[in-house]
């Protein structure tokens, strides 16, 4: 089992490694120029056979949750956002530091504390209150894109949706000992959580998600004439944006199509 | 005597004339976003308020940059006879979507925040889509070609950092990999006419 692990490992970091390189002459620096290569989609012809799986199972299971969900008073969607949110400090704290933000891991730490402590583990937020509510996620898909590594092929995964072969073999970390909440829930027997919990929380993160994005998905499915290829553009956007750690839209796309453009 | 009060006043005008109004992207934003606020909070058919926001669609975005754009760099290679075709499509196209996006909000309430100028052809404006009880915050930034400082157009919505006529643009380049730019006309079409 160890074996195949480290080898599954070994295969992907060939493929992904052997994309950096393409997308960067040789170079594994993070620039923004990299950062706005087309991603290759190697995979295209399954990856739309699994997208199209997974619109189904959106429809049957994903979105009614969702939209059972929205029926919920405010507070408590409002609660199980928050608790989610908190606990995926877990998963960030590592990749705080891995990625050298000591200062943030600090802010993280005290938020995490406060949070589940006077916060009710995690329903209330009192450390926006004071403070720390400048909250980003992380993990080790970003760490990876933080250290240089190119995104490698666009993937989908059944159920958990888009993917790149550099994002899903981050989260082989958490697997791998980098996410305590997987540690204490599933890794190991612990008295006080067992594996449904972790296996809860994350199915309820999709449906919290869904939720909060039901009228913008649908939106975007109806106005589509290849509703595939936006979803990919939209995910590969996003985690751009995330690794580079930024606001600044401007900045995570380039700029000189729009130079070439003279219509007025 | 009256001919020199006629000179002066009819340099006046010319001057006056000749010296260009300025528009200030942040107000342009503002402004065109109060419009469409109006017509999403009356209480006519969806088609309707979708047939009023074309119209402003078509006075403030920039329809053309746009088609240019979501054809990446495909747009090098296709004959002029083709890129009117496309651009005939891409407007109807365009507007059906652009209006049926926004007339799911029924009341949106967003406020612009600031403004950077990139370079003289394109300003970014900053701007919030407030939170309802529903959805949450979002922000909104706005490409503006200020190009023509009188005539600013908008050429792009960046929603939370994702661009949208980048979206547009690989959707594009998608089909026209799988099925060239007839297959993309045809699509359009398609949508344009459903």
């Amino acid at each position: 089992m160890k074996m195949l692990r480290i080898f599954t490992i070994s295969i992907l970091t060939i493929l992904i490694s052997v994309n950096s390189y393409a997308d960067t002459d040789g170079s594994i620096e993070l620039s923004k120029k990299s950062q706005n290569t087309e991603t290759t989609d190697c995979f295209e012809k399954i990856n739309r056979g699994v997208f199209a799986f997974n619109q189904v199972v959106n429809d049957v299971v994903f979105e009614p949750l969702a939209k059972g969900y929205r029926k919920l008073p405010s507070p408590v969607r409002t609660g199980t956002s928050n608790a989610l949110s908190n606990l995926s400090i877990l998963l960030t704290l590592p990749n705080n530091i891995l990625q050298g933000d000591i200062l943030i891991a600090g802010k993280n730490s005290l938020r995490f504390v406060l949070n589940t402590t006077l916060g009710v583990l995690g329903i209330f937020d009192p450390a926006s209150k004071v403070g720390l509510n400048e909250y980003q996620s992380e993990d080790f898909g970003q760490t990876l894109g933080r250290w240089g590594m190119g995104e490698g092929c666009y993937i989908v995964l059944p159920v958990l949706g888009p993917s790149t072969l550099r994002d899903t073999t981050g989260s082989i970390g958490n697997y791998l000992g980098g996410d305590a909440w997987y540690n204490i829930t599933v890794r190991n027997d612990t008295r006080y959580f067992s594996n449904f919990d972790y296996y809860a929380s994350k199915g309820m993160g999709g449906v919290d998600f869904i939720a909060k994005n039901l009228g913008a998905l649908d939106n975007l499915e109806e106005n589509s004439i290849d509703f595939y290829a936006s979803v990919k553009s939209l995910y590969l956007q996003d985690r751009r944006k995330r690794i580079l750690n930024t606001d600044e839209v401007i900045e995570t796309f380039d700029d000189s199509d729009w130079e070439e453009i003279e219509t007025q | 005597m009256n001919r020199k009060i006629f000179k002066f006043f009819f340099a006046f005008f010319l001057i006056f004339q000749s010296e260009s109004h300025a528009v200030n992207p942040s107000d342009f934003v503002q402004s065109a976003v109060n419009r469409a606020s109006e017509i999403l909070k009356q209480n006519i058919s969806k088609d309707e308020k979708m047939g009023k926001i074309e119209l402003i669609a078509e006075e403030v975005v920039d329809i053309k940059g746009i088609a240019y754009y979501s054809l990446g760099s495909h747009r090098k290679s296709l004959s002029a006879g083709k890129k009117e075709e496309y651009f005939k499509v891409f407007k109807k196209y365009f507007l059906k979507s652009f209006s049926s996006r926004l007339a799911q909000y029924s009341d949106p309430k967003i406020k612009v925040e600031s403004q950077k100028k990139l370079n003289d052809k394109y300003t970014i404006v900053s701007s919030t889509l407030l939170a309802t009880e529903k959805t949450p915050e979002v922000k909104l930034d706005w490409r503006i070609v200020t190009k023509n400082t009188d005539k600013p157009l908008i050429i792009d919505v960046v929603i939370e950092g994702v661009s949208l006529a980048r979206v547009q643009r690989e959707e594009f380049n998608s089909i026209i990999q799988n099925s060239n730019i007839d297959g993309l006309i045809k699509n359009l079409n398609e949508f344009a006419d459903k």
